[in-house]
């Protein structure tokens, strides 16, 4: 193994994207473009144009043919990539069912973008979340980093376990913020990342094969049962794969939930992606005032951390789940699965939903704040004032 | 081979039944193609045909969507019941009535 020295670059959360691509040796990319999406499909086309890269890029007339080019690449065995954004991801809807039915290892970016209308191209977690169902795994990133090394182990984990993968970055405080990434030379992504070793391929002509053809009530039950089985498998080659990136390139993703002052905190912040990264600077500042908190960032919503959550819920008195999103007639999408995965479990801490940054609205080190000092009342009463709180609303 | 539609290949061929979670393949993709895969047990109706009524029109064995039926070296068309999915058009098309849908008893 050749000695470990990063390239630093100062590059937006997108162009982090574009250059995992790169260095993931992606053979085919299909994409449309969107706010804020575009500049990651730009990047790639600029590789290829430049002869820096040897991608076949496909520019498609709508982000279903974006997904059904990517299915159609990835069937031949090649590895393969999109990206998009809130609309786009939402039109891609069927083809994404496809995508993880027939198996297939894609990975794709999704920028988090409101759902219009009212129309926005400002952060928001509902597109990606909205797709929880589709069979895709799903990974959520806190920073440019992130974004760049989450790509290159998504490609990794996927095709370990054939189960395609979306990560997540944040709209503009992501895509388009620019902060310094530490990048891998690409020999040594190469030694992480070989080249592919398809299921199946359409391309084998002396050994013709169709694929997701009818399955009658006999056989499709038993097809849905192997990929939920992919999905748990997936926990472990995902702890495996993300040690493995921590021994090589130095930041560990063993653990999906990323935890922090847990053993020692009355309540957690729980989150995903970017506003994490807000909570961790208002951790860091509360501790110092001598607030008991600690924080959990989720990095995979697909598979679900149930256990890990289970360790986190049986330490602390109180769990604050932030929730970028909302599911219209329940609750905020995250809290509602964290509470689902603690049911029967006998773990019984409270737990409030705060609905915070939708559309964009920022959310703050002070907001954070106001929070924790809201939570510690409850945790000091025992008495939770509502369950759901949308916190910024003007009153 | 005289019944049936693709001669020798049809030897190897195969009703493909899985009876554990462990035969199945992992990604639902076909182990070959219907050439080697029977697609005949969907059936409720079977086609049956009576040769004193048949006049040699070929009709049926143009508008079969499988195709499923083939035609004997006497000229007559006969129905591969591995393949025929009991959908009734050559029943319908026949223009001498040769053809009726039965219901079929597994």
């Amino acid at each position: 193994m050749a000695e470990y020295k990063p390239i630093r670059k100062v590059v937006s959360g997108n162009y982090a994207a574009a250059y995992a691509v790169k260095h993931a040796r992606v053979q085919v990319v299909a994409a449309y473009p969107i706010t804020p999406q575009t500049s990651i499909i730009e990047k790639i086309a600029e590789f290829i144009a430049n002869g820096e890269a040897d991608i076949q890029y496909v520019p498609v007339e709508s982000e279903h043919s974006a997904m059904a080019a990517t299915i159609g690449a990835s069937a031949t065995g090649a590895r393969a990539f999109t990206a998009t954004a809130a609309q786009g991801l939402a039109l891609m809807h069927e083809m994404l069912h496809w995508a993880s039915g027939a198996r297939l290892p894609i990975v794709m970016v999704d920028v988090n973008r409101a759902m219009a209308p009212p129309w926005s191209v400002w952060d928001d977690q509902t597109d990606s979340l909205a797709q929880r169902d589709t069979g895709w795994m799903q990974f959520y990133a806190e920073n440019n980093q992130e974004v760049y090394d989450g790509v290159l182990m998504a490609f990794k984990v996927a095709e370990t376990v054939n189960v395609p993968i979306m990560v997540v970055e944040s709209a503009f405080i992501l895509s388009h913020t620019y902060d310094v990434v530490e990048m891998i030379p690409q020999e040594l992504v190469d030694e992480f990342l070989p080249p592919r070793k398809p299921l199946y391929t359409l391309t084998d002509f002396d050994n013709p094969i169709s694929v997701g053809a009818l399955a009658t009530p006999a056989d499709y039950y038993e097809f849905r049962y192997k990929l939920a089985k992919a999905h748990e498998d997936a926990k472990k080659i995902i702890k495996e794969v993300g040690r493995e990136f921590g021994e090589r390139f130095g930041r560990d993703y063993s653990d999906m939930i990323e935890k922090g002052h847990v053993d020692d905190a009355d309540f957690v912040f729980m989150g995903l992606g970017s506003l994490m990264g807000t909570v961790k600077e208002a951790v860091d500042l509360l501790r110092s005032e001598g607030y008991r908190v600690g924080y959990a960032k989720v990095r995979w919503f697909r598979p679900f951390p149930r256990e890990e959550l289970l360790e986190i819920a049986e330490k602390v008195k109180g769990i604050a789940v932030l929730d970028r999103n909302f599911s219209f007639g329940q609750e905020g999408i995250l809290f509602n699965e964290a509470k689902g995965a603690l049911y029967g479990t006998g773990a019984r801490p409270i737990m409030k939903n705060y609905i915070v940054g939708l559309g964009g609205r920022d959310f703050t080190v002070r907001d954070v704040r106001a929070i924790a000092e809201n939570m510690k009342a409850i945790i000091e009463s025992g008495k939770l004032d509502r369950e759901v709180e949308w916190f910024h609303l003007k009153r | 081979m005289e019944n049936t539609l693709f001669g020798e290949k049809k030897a190897e061929a195969r009703k493909l039944t899985f009876r554990s979670i462990e035969q199945y393949p992992e990604a639902p993709v076909s182990l070959g193609t219907t050439l080697s895969n029977f697609t005949g047990d969907w059936r409720t109706f079977m086609p049956v045909i009576d040769e004193s009524k048949c006049v040699k029109c070929y009709i049926c064995w143009k508008f079969c969507p499988e195709p499923a039926i083939y035609i004997k070296p006497d000229g007559y068309v006969a129905v591969d019941y591995d393949y025929c999915k009991g959908c009734g058009i050559c029943a319908n098309e026949c223009p001498t009535n040769a053809i009726t849908m039965e219901k079929e008893e597994k």
